[in-house]
C-alpha cells in the first residue's frame, strides 16, 4: 500500500510536470483523483489496513491527495496563463490599417471664424444682435450721416430694390437701430452679410459678411476704443501681435481710424500676403459721429462711443490663407472638409 | 493723387528719408498707396552727342558711331536706323546699368569694339504717354529734343532722380488734391513753414473787358467765374522743368499755355481750361445747361450728345466745353493761338458728377470738382497761371480780372471747449498746443480753453467739435494716444436664445455629417421654374433688384432650395460622390410688391443630400435627431404634395399641428433641370418657428424604478396603412404601459399577399408605479391586438 502510494506520487507528479493542456491536466485529476481514480481507489483499500497502519497511511494517502490537487492547482494556473498568451498573440491585429471613421460634417469656415470673434467680445462684455439685411435708404445712409451724394449711394455701388430700400451695403446701419432701440450702455457686436455691387473675382464678392461694433456710455474716449481693440488683435491673432492706427474717413464717426495688425503669416517682417509691409488692415473704426448720436436720440454732450467694423471674408481668408474668396461661396466639399 | 516729392519741397521743407517721411504722412492722415522711384537701377547712362556714323566692315545692318560724351569719345556698334549726326541720346556706357537690371559691358560686334549702347525709351522704360508729344516712340534710340550737357546723368535730364509718392485721398479733403495741399499737411505734420507760390494780382484795370465779356446763367450750377485775357501768345513747348512735373504726375505735356493751366490744376487742386479767343463767337463767354440732344466734340475727339442736366460753356453760338469736364475740341489751342481766355470756375459738385457719370467721362479736373472746391481758390488759381504765363514768357497778361462771385461764402466759425479734447480722445494737451496744432492747418484761433475757431474756406469738412478733435487727434499722433480698456460700466456679455439655437442646431447637423454652406442671397428668376414651383405658388412673389450685376443674381430668394441643388449639382460635376449639406439663412418675403415696406426676413433651414446611397429615411433621421436636440417632441410628420419633389416621397412635417417644413426626394424632372443624375434630398424648414417651438429648459426624468417587458408583434395590413396609423394606434391603446414602439423590420413578398405588407414591432411595456404582472402585459398587449385589428384591418402573423 504504501510503496502504491509512493509509486501515485511520483507518477502523478511526473505527469503533471509534462502536461501541455487543460484537457490533459484534467485527465490527471480524473486518472489520480476521480471517483474510480487511482489514488481513490486505493483509500478504499484503507479499510483493510491494520488500525496502527490506517492513521499513517491514511496521512500519507491525505498529503499526496493534497500534494497531487496543488500541483494540478499550478499547472492550471500556468496553462491558463500561457493559453492566454497564446490567444493575445492569436488576435494581434495590422493596427496601421485605417481606423471606421464615423461621417461627421462641419461648420463652414466663415461660421468658425466668426464664432471665436463673437468669443473674444463675449468675454468683453459685448452682446450679440442682428438687424435686416434689406433697408431703408435711412438707416443705410442717412442717418449715418451720408451726405446727399456720398459716391457710396450710387447705383455702381449699392443695390437698389426701390428708391428707399436697398440692400444693405455695411453692418453699419444696425449702429444707429441698435441705439434707437436702445439707450447706453451699449456694447454689441452685430454680424451678418452686407452687399455691395461688385463683380465676383479673387477678391470681391457682391455678397460677403461684417461684424459691426459699438460701444455707447458715459466717460468712453478714443483710447478705450484703442484698448479694446487691440485686445481683440492679440486674442485673435496671438499676444505678440502688435496694432497701428491710421486716420481716415469715414461718414458716421469721427475721428476715424483704420487698424493695421502685424502680420499674422511673417510677424511683421513682410511676406506676400502683407505685400512686404509686415501689416495687414483688419478694421475701420472711430468715435461715433455726433450727428449720429443725435439721429438716435442720444444726447452727444453727455455720451460718446466708438464703432468698428471688419470684414469677416477679409479675416477667414488671411487666417486660413486661403487665396480666392469664391471658395467660400462655391461650397466645394472638399473645400468645406479642411476646416 | 500723385505728387513727385522735388515739386512738394517748392512748399515745404522736407528732411527725412522717404520712407520716414512717408510714415509720418500716414500717421498724420494722408494715407500713402505707394512710393515709385524714378529711374531706379539706372546707373552711368550719360548724355551722348553723335559726331560721326560709319558703316560696319563685316555687317549690313549695323553701324558705327562715334559718339561724344563729354570726357570721351566712345565708339558704339548699334542696329539703330533713326539716328543722324548731331543728335543728343543717351547713352549706356561700359559698366552701366538699366532700369531692368541688365549690366551693360564693353564688346566686339561682328569684329568691331563697343563700349556701351545707345538707348531705346523702352529700354529706360520711360512711357509713351508720358513723355512729351511728339517723341518718337519706334524701335529706334530716343532722341532728346534738346541740347543738354554732354555726359550729363541722364536721371537729371529726364528728372529721374525724383521719387513719387501715391497718396489715397478721401472723400472728404478735396484740398489734398493738390501738391499745395499735400504740403500743407506735410508742413502741420512735420512742423515747418508752407511757403506759398506767387500769383499775379490784376489791377482794378477794365482792360480785360475790351477782349470778352461773360453771361452766367445757372448761379446754381456755377457760384463762381474768373476769366483773365492772355494776348501776344507764342505757343511752344514748356520748359522741360514744367513738362517733367506734369509726366511724374500723370499728365502728358502739350503746349506752353495748355500745361501751365494743368500745372495750376496739380499744384493748387483747381483745374481751368484756356479757349482761343479767335475762336469764340461774339468773344463771349456764356455757362448754361445744354439744350436737349445738343452735341458737342470734346477734346478727346469724340461727339456727345448733352441734356438740359449737362452744364456747358458756351458762345453765343455753341457749347464749346462741358463744365468743369472737358474743353470742346473745336475751340481747342493749337499753334496759331494769339490770344486766350482763361476760364476758372466753381461749379456745383452734384451737378459735375451727375454729368460726368452721364456722359461716362472722368477727368482730372471732374474728379476735383465734383468733390467740391474751395470757392476763393478760382481767383487765386487763375492769377497763378497768370503768374507763370509771363515768368515762362508765354504771353502778355491783359490787365484786370472777370470775377463773376456773387454770393461770397462766409467764413465757418466753431466754438470749441479745449476740455472736449480730453472728454473725446482720452489725451491731455495743453492748450497752447491745441493752437498751434490748429493755427498749422491754418485755422485761425482765439480765445484761451474756449476757443473761437475760423475754419479756412478749404475746409469744407470741418462742421463741429469732433471735426477739430480730429485735427487734434491725428497731429497728436494716434500712436501716442494711450490704450486703456473701457471702466466704466459693467456689461454682460450675452448671446440670445436664437443665437443659441442656432449653435445647437448646427453642432447637431454636423455631427451627423453635414457640411454648412453659404450661398448668395439674390438669385435667377429661372430658379422658380427650374425647381418647379406652380405659377401661383406664392414663393415666386420675389423683391427684385433695380441694378443686379447680372440676371442671374436680379431676385432676393424666397427658398434656398434652388441654390442647394445648384451646389449639389457643382459638387457632382466635379466628381464629388455624395454629400450632405445644409445652411441656415435667410429668405425675403415681401409683403407686397413693389415693396413699400421692409420685407419680412425669414431664417430658414435648408438641407440636401445625394449620392452616398441615401434615402427619405435618411434624410428623416437626421430631422428627428435634430428636433430631439431641439427639445422639441410633439411633431408629427405626414405625407404632402409639393411639386418639387417626387410624389410619393415628400413629406410636412408639423410641430403642435403647424406646418415647418417639407422634405422628401427631389422631383426627376427637377434633378434633371440641374443635371445630376442621383436621387436628392432635400428639406426646407422654418428656423424661425423651430426656435419658437425650441425648449431649452431640460429637466431630468428619473430612471426606471421597475423592470420592463417586451413583447415582439408581426402584423400584416394593406399597403395603404401607414406605420405612423399603426404607431399611433400602439401608443393611444396601451395606454400609459407602453413605452417605446420600435418598428423593426417592414416585409413584402413572396409569403404577403399582393397589395399587402408586413411591419414587426418590438414593444416595450412599462409602468412607473409597480412591476407589471404577466396578466397586466396581456391585458393591454390583447387590447392593442383587437383595436389594430378592428381600426387598420391587422392580422397577426404567428
Amino acid at each position: 500500500m504504501k510503496d502504491n502510494l509512493e509509486r501515485i506520487k511520483e507518477e502523478s507528479s511526473d505527469a503533471i510536470k509534462k502536461v501541455q493542456t487543460l484537457k490533459q491536466l484534467d485527465d490527471i485529476r480524473v486518472r489520480y483523483l476521480g471517483k474510480k481514480g487511482e489514488l481513490t481507489l486505493l483509500l478504499r483499500e484503507m479499510g483493510k489496513l491494520n488500525p496502527t497502519e490506517r492513521p499513517i497511511i491514511g496521512q500519507m494517502a491525505n498529503d499526496i491527495r493534497n500534494g497531487i490537487n496543488k500541483r494540478i492547482e499550478e499547472a492550471t494556473i500556468n496553462l491558463k496563463k500561457k493559453d492566454l498568451e497564446l490567444r493575445l498573440q492569436h488576435e494581434s491585429i495590422d493596427v496601421t490599417i485605417p481606423g471606421k471613421r464615423k461621417k461627421i460634417g462641419n461648420k463652414h469656415p466663415l461660421t468658425k471664424v466668426l464664432d471665436e470673434v463673437i468669443q473674444i467680445f463675449i468675454g468683453m462684455g459685448f452682446s450679440v444682435a442682428e438687424g435686416p439685411e434689406i433697408e431703408t435708404v435711412y438707416y443705410n445712409f442717412d442717418a449715418l450721416n451720408h451726405s446727399e451724394t456720398h459716391p457710396a449711394r450710387d447705383m455702381q455701388d449699392t443695390f437698389y430694390i426701390t428708391e428707399d430700400i436697398l440692400l444693405r451695403s455695411s453692418t453699419s446701419p444696425n449702429q444707429v437701430r441698435i441705439m434707437e432701440k436702445q439707450g447706453p450702455p451699449i456694447r454689441v457686436i452685430v454680424p451678418g452679410k452686407v452687399f455691395r455691387s461688385d463683380q465676383i473675382d479673387a477678391t470681391h464678392s457682391p455678397m460677403f459678411h461684417q461684424i459691426e461694433g459699438l460701444v455707447v456710455d458715459k466717460g468712453i474716449t478714443m483710447a478705450n476704443l484703442k484698448g479694446t481693440l487691440e485686445v481683440f488683435a492679440k486674442m485673435f491673432y496671438g499676444e505678440k501681435t502688435k496694432t497701428k492706427f491710421r486716420p481716415h474717413n469715414f461718414p458716421f464717426t469721427e475721428p476715424s481710424a483704420e487698424m493695421d495688425c502685424t502680420c499674422s503669416s511673417c510677424n511683421g517682417s513682410g511676406c506676400h500676403i502683407c505685400k512686404d509691409t509686415g501689416w495687414i488692415e483688419i478694421l475701420g473704426s472711430g468715435m461715433v459721429h455726433p450727428n449720429v448720436l443725435a439721429n438716435c436720440g442720444i444726447d452727444p454732450e453727455i455720451y460718446s462711443g466708438f464703432a468698428f467694423g471688419m470684414g469677416l471674408d477679409r479675416i477667414a481668408l488671411l487666417k486660413y490663407d486661403i487665396s480666392d474668396l469664391r471658395l467660400m461661396f462655391e461650397n466645394d466639399k472638399r473645400f468645406l472638409m479642411q476646416f | 493723387m500723385l505728387v513727385p516729392i522735388k515739386w512738394l519741397m517748392d512748399y515745404v521743407d522736407i528732411d527725412l528719408e522717404i520712407n520716414d517721411f512717408v510714415d509720418f504722412m500716414i500717421m498724420s492722415g494722408s494715407n500713402v498707396e505707394s512710393v515709385k522711384e524714378t529711374g531706379k537701377n539706372i546707373d552711368k547712362v550719360v548724355v551722348g552727342k553723335i559726331i560721326e556714323i560709319k558703316d560696319h566692315p563685316n555687317a549690313e545692318k549695323l553701324i558705327i558711331t562715334n559718339v561724344d560724351v563729354g570726357s570721351e569719345i566712345v565708339q558704339i556698334v548699334t542696329g539703330a536706323t533713326n539716328i543722324k549726326e548731331g543728335d543728343y541720346v543717351p547713352v549706356a556706357l561700359h559698366g552701366s546699368t538699366l532700369p531692368d537690371g541688365t549690366r551693360i559691358k564693353k564688346g566686339n560686334l561682328r569684329g568691331v569694339e563697343s563700349k556701351g549702347m545707345l538707348c531705346s525709351p523702352d529700354e529706360l522704360e520711360l512711357e509713351a504717354e508720358n513723355l512729351p508729344e511728339g517723341t518718337d516712340m519706334t524701335d529706334g534710340i530716343h532722341i532728346f529734343e534738346k541740347e543738354y550737357p554732354l555726359g550729363e546723368d541722364i536721371k537729371k535730364v529726364l528728372g529721374l532722380d525724383d521719387k513719387i509718392i501715391e497718396f489715397e485721398i478721401t472723400n472728404n479733403r478735396p484740398d489734398c488734391l493738390s501738391i499745395l495741399g499735400i504740403a500743407r499737411e506735410a508742413a502741420a505734420t512735420l512742423k515747418k513753414d508752407l511757403k506759398y507760390p506767387q500769383i499775379d494780382s490784376p489791377s482794378e484795370s477794365k482792360e480785360v473787358d475790351n477782349y470778352i465779356s461773360i453771361d452766367v446763367r445757372n448761379i446754381d450750377l456755377c457760384p463762381r467765374l474768373a476769366v483773365r485775357v492772355i494776348k501776344n501768345i507764342t505757343i511752344k513747348s514748356s520748359p522741360m522743368w514744367m513738362q517733367e512735373r506734369l509726366i511724374k504726375s500723370g499728365v502728358r505735356p502739350i503746349n506752353n499755355i495748355v500745361d501751365i493751366t494743368n500745372y495750376v490744376m496739380l499744384e493748387l487742386g483747381q483745374p481751368m481750361h484756356a479757349y482761343d479767343l479767335k475762336k469764340l463767337n461774339k468773344r463771349k463767354i456764356i455757362v448754361r445747361n445744354a439744350n436737349k440732344n445738343e452735341k458737342i466734340t470734346t477734346l478727346d475727339e469724340k461727339d456727345r450728345v448733352l441734356d438740359e442736366s449737362v452744364l456747358v460753356i458756351a458762345d453765343e453760338e455753341r457749347a464749346i466745353g462741358v463744365a468743369g469736364i472737358m474743353g470742346g475740341f473745336d475751340s481747342e489751342i493749337e499753334n496759331d493761338t494769339r490770344e486766350v481766355a482763361i476760364e476758372c470756375a466753381n461749379f456745383n459738385p452734384v451737378s459735375i458728377r451727375k454729368s460726368s457719370k452721364l456722359l461716362g467721362l472722368r477727368t482730372e479736373a471732374s474728379s476735383r470738382f465734383e468733390k467740391g472746391l474751395d470757392m476763393e481758390l478760382a481767383s487765386f488759381a487763375l492769377n497763378r497761371a497768370c503768374y507763370l504765363i509771363e515768368k515762362l514768357g508765354a504771353g502778355e497778361v491783359v490787365d484786370g480780372i472777370i470775377d463773376f462771385y456773387p454770393n461770397k461764402k462766409n467764413k465757418r466759425v466753431i466754438k470749441f471747449d479745449t476740455d472736449r479734447v480730453k472728454w473725446l480722445l482720452g489725451i491731455d494737451v495743453k492748450i497752447s498746443e491745441v493752437k498751434r496744432m490748429l493755427k498749422s492747418l491754418e485755422f485761425e484761433v482765439t480765445g484761451n480753453k474756449m476757443l473761437d475757431i475760423i475754419v479756412p474756406t478749404f475746409r469744407d469738412d470741418i462742421m463741429m467739435e469732433a471735426d477739430i478733435n480730429e485735427e487734434i487727434a491725428r497731429l497728436y499722433g494716434y500712436d501716442n494716444i494711450p490704450s486703456k480698456l473701457m471702466d466704466t460700466t459693467f456689461t454682460q456679455g450675452l448671446v440670445s436664445d436664437k443665437q443659441k439655437i442656432v449653435d445647437i442646431a448646427k453642432n447637431c447637423l454636423t455631427a451627423q455629417g453635414l457640411f454648412e454652406v453659404l450661398t448668395y442671397s439674390f438669385v435667377s428668376p429661372s430658379s422658380f421654374n427650374k425647381i418647379k414651383l406652380n405659377k401661383d405658388n406664392s414663393s415666386r412673389n420675389a423683391i427684385k433688384l433695380i441694378n443686379p450685376i447680372g440676371e442671374d443674381q436680379s431676385i432676393m430668394r424666397t427658398t434656398i432650395i434652388a441654390n442647394m441643388l445648384e451646389l449639389i449639382s457643382r459638387n457632382y460635376n466635379r466628381k464629388v460622390d455624395d454629400g450632405c449639406f445644409f445652411e441656415i439663412s435667410k429668405v425675403y418675403l415681401a409683403k407686397s410688391l413693389p415693396l413699400n415696406e421692409l420685407p419680412e426676413e425669414k431664417d430658414v433651414l435648408t438641407i440636401g443630400m445625394y449620392g452616398g446611397g441615401y434615402d427619405f429615411y435618411d434624410l428623416k433621421g437626421i430631422i428627428e435627431n435634430l428636433l430631439s436636440a431641439l427639445n422639441i417632441e410633439n411633431y408629427k410628420v405626414v405625407a404632402d404634395n409639393h411639386e418639387t419633389f417626387h410624389p410619393g416621397k415628400v413629406a410636412k412635417l408639423l410641430i403642435n399641428n403647424k406646418t415647418i417644413g417639407v422634405f422628401g426626394e427631389v422631383h426627376p424632372i427637377v434633378i434633371d433641370n440641374f443635371d445630376i443624375p442621383l436621387s436628392v434630398f432635400v428639406g426646407e424648414f422654418d428656423f424661425d418657428e423651430l426656435v419658437l417651438q425650441t425648449d431649452l429648459d431640460r429637466k431630468y426624468k428619473p430612471l426606471p424604478k421597475f423592470p420592463s417587458i417586451e413583447r415582439d408583434i408581426a402584423i400584416v395590413v394593406s399597403d395603404e396603412i401607414s406605420a405612423g396609423q399603426i404607431d399611433e394606434i400602439i401608443r393611444t391603446k396601451g395606454a400609459k404601459l407602453v413605452e417605446k414602439v420600435e418598428l423593426f423590420d417592414v416585409y413584402k413578398g413572396s409569403q404577403i399577399e399582393e397589395g399587402y405588407k408586413s411591419l414587426a414591432y418590438k414593444i416595450v411595456y412599462r409602468s412607473s408605479e409597480k412591476t407589471l404582472t404577466e396578466k397586466d402585459i396581456t391585458k393591454a398587449h390583447n387590447k392593442i391586438l383587437n383595436s389594430l385589428a378592428n381600426q387598420v384591418g391587422a392580422i397577426l402573423r404567428q
